[in-house]
């Protein structure tokens, strides 16, 4: 039911080193992220494909891959799946002719405004907000995508099933359930979602620990 | 990223088509072994496509390496420290405050502030990926991306802090933000007993990046 990636709560994964504090740990890392970056602009996939791309990478690879591997193996995946490069192309290690696309390039004198634009998530017209703070909330169990067998979502595991109680509305912002598939952005009012520690992890937890999410409507259901 | 309704080819149809889990289906095996040549046979590939201009990578990285990272961050947190006008407006509607800064942008379009306080010390994750408030601390350090941090700091939060030197009492409450949409979380750690008086850029010498992901406190004067 889950995936690799959807790691939160798991046993076993030993200390955390803050000494592996470096923005760019290898030269490398700095141009595969800046590889990402470029190959976005030219508009062919969206910030949930891409996250989908890296959670599909089958597990032992997911596992075995540092960050970044992970993100290159992503966008290999995305170019190719999505046409903009073909298979042959990535085994030779060159391209066969200029893209159609190649009018979208991302050029140097472009980038500091594309990166200081952002795009933002929240969108008019959506559903109204069925929940309020306050309130007290389920969320959805199993945690699976609803519409896309194995498909993205953004409900973690360890959250499925729980009650909790709305902290803050965030207004409506695009479905990645949906925006990853290319079943339109579908947005839907977004909640910040508390979740007693307890309730979610038990006993070991602290007493008045908290856990906050932001959860879709659509993952959440009212309780009596 | 860089995406606007009716500009993608990210349609079901051919999205589709993407094979999801036969690991020798994944177009990413034809690429060398190596990592750092696969990320230059890569951008060989895009760039006699046409499709990547080399020096917009150098400007990209330039810009995370040296213009945009956790001074922002800093210069934010130390204002909310002197000025209770502009923290006030940074608790209840921070965007346009932001936007006014020019700390607006990619991975920061949703940015909500978090404050710890006697009562309450707040940490930040992203258990699914990595996400993180890009215009105000730049790209996450390695510890942020771990699966360690990834899988532990939501269900053993005190003690991933105390790996960290942050030893939180038992009757503080520890907030774990998990980041599972796009909004982007930044901590206000609490203002250091001693900084009466300084002024923003001295105090926000004393603002750490660990600080304000929650991971750490904000440094004490002299220290």
């Amino acid at each position: 039911m889950s995936r690799v990636h959807d790691m939160g709560g798991r046993y076993g994964d030993g200390a955390v080193n803050p000494a592996d504090n470096a923005t760019f740990a290898q030269d490398w890392h700095a141009r595969a992220l800046a590889l990402t970056l470029a190959a976005g602009a030219l508009g062919q996939w969206n910030i949930d494909v891409s996250r989908h791309a890296r959670e599909t990478l089958s597990p032992k690879d997911y596992s075995r891959f540092s960050y970044y591997e992970k993100w290159l193996a992503g966008l290999a995946d995305m170019l190719v799946n999505l046409g903009v490069l073909t298979r042959e192309e990535l085994k030779a290690g060159h391209a066969t002719g200029v893209s159609e696309l190649a009018s979208r390039i991302l050029k140097a004198d472009a980038v500091a405004g594309v990166l200081a634009k952002g795009s933002p998530y929240t969108r008019d017209g959506a559903p109204n907000a069925e929940f309020k703070p306050g309130d007290r909330v389920k969320t959805r169990r199993p945690a699976h995508n609803i519409q896309v067998a194995g498909g993205h979502t953004r409900l973690p595991g360890y959250a499925s099933g729980l009650i909790g109680e709305v902290v803050l509305l965030h207004g409506a912002h695009v479905l990645p359930d949906s925006n990853a598939h290319g079943l339109g952005e579908a947005a839907e009012p977004l909640y910040a979602v508390a979740f007693a520690a307890r309730d979610v992890w038990g006993d070991e937890a602290g007493a008045w620990d908290e856990v906050v999410l932001d959860l879709w409507q659509s993952y959440l259901e009212p309780t009596a | 990223m860089h995406f606007r309704a009716g500009q993608t080819r990210a349609t079901s149809a051919n999205l589709a088509a993407m094979p999801h889990d036969h690991d020798h289906d994944h177009p990413h095996t034809l690429l060398p072994p190596e990592p750092a040549l696969r990320v230059r046979a890569l951008e060989t590939i895009l760039t006699e496509k046409g499709l990547i201009d080399p020096a917009a990578l150098d400007e990209i990285i330039e810009t995370y390496q040296h213009k945009i990272g956790p001074q922002n961050g800093a210069k934010v947190v130390a204002r909310i420290w002197s000025d209770p006008t502009f923290r006030k407006g940074m608790l209840d509607e921070p965007m346009p405050l932001l936007e006014e800064l020019e700390f607006y942008g990619r991975q920061g379009e949703h940015m909500v502030i978090v404050e710890n306080t006697p009562e309450v010390h707040n940490v930040v994750v992203c258990t699914l990926c990595s996400c993180y408030p890009w215009p105000l601390l730049g790209i996450p350090p390695g510890w942020y991306k771990s699966d360690a941090y990834r899988s532990r700091v939501v269900r053993e939060p005190r003690k991933v802090l105390a790996e960290f030197g942050v030893d939180v009492p038992d009757d503080k409450k520890v907030r774990v933000w998990d980041s599972t949409a796009e909004v982007r979380y930044l901590v206000v750690p609490e203002r250091p007993e001693g900084t009466e008086g300084m002024d923003e850029d001295a105090l926000a010498a004393l603002v750490t990046r660990d600080s304000m992901i929650g991971t750490g406190l904000a440094l004490r004067p002299e220290a």
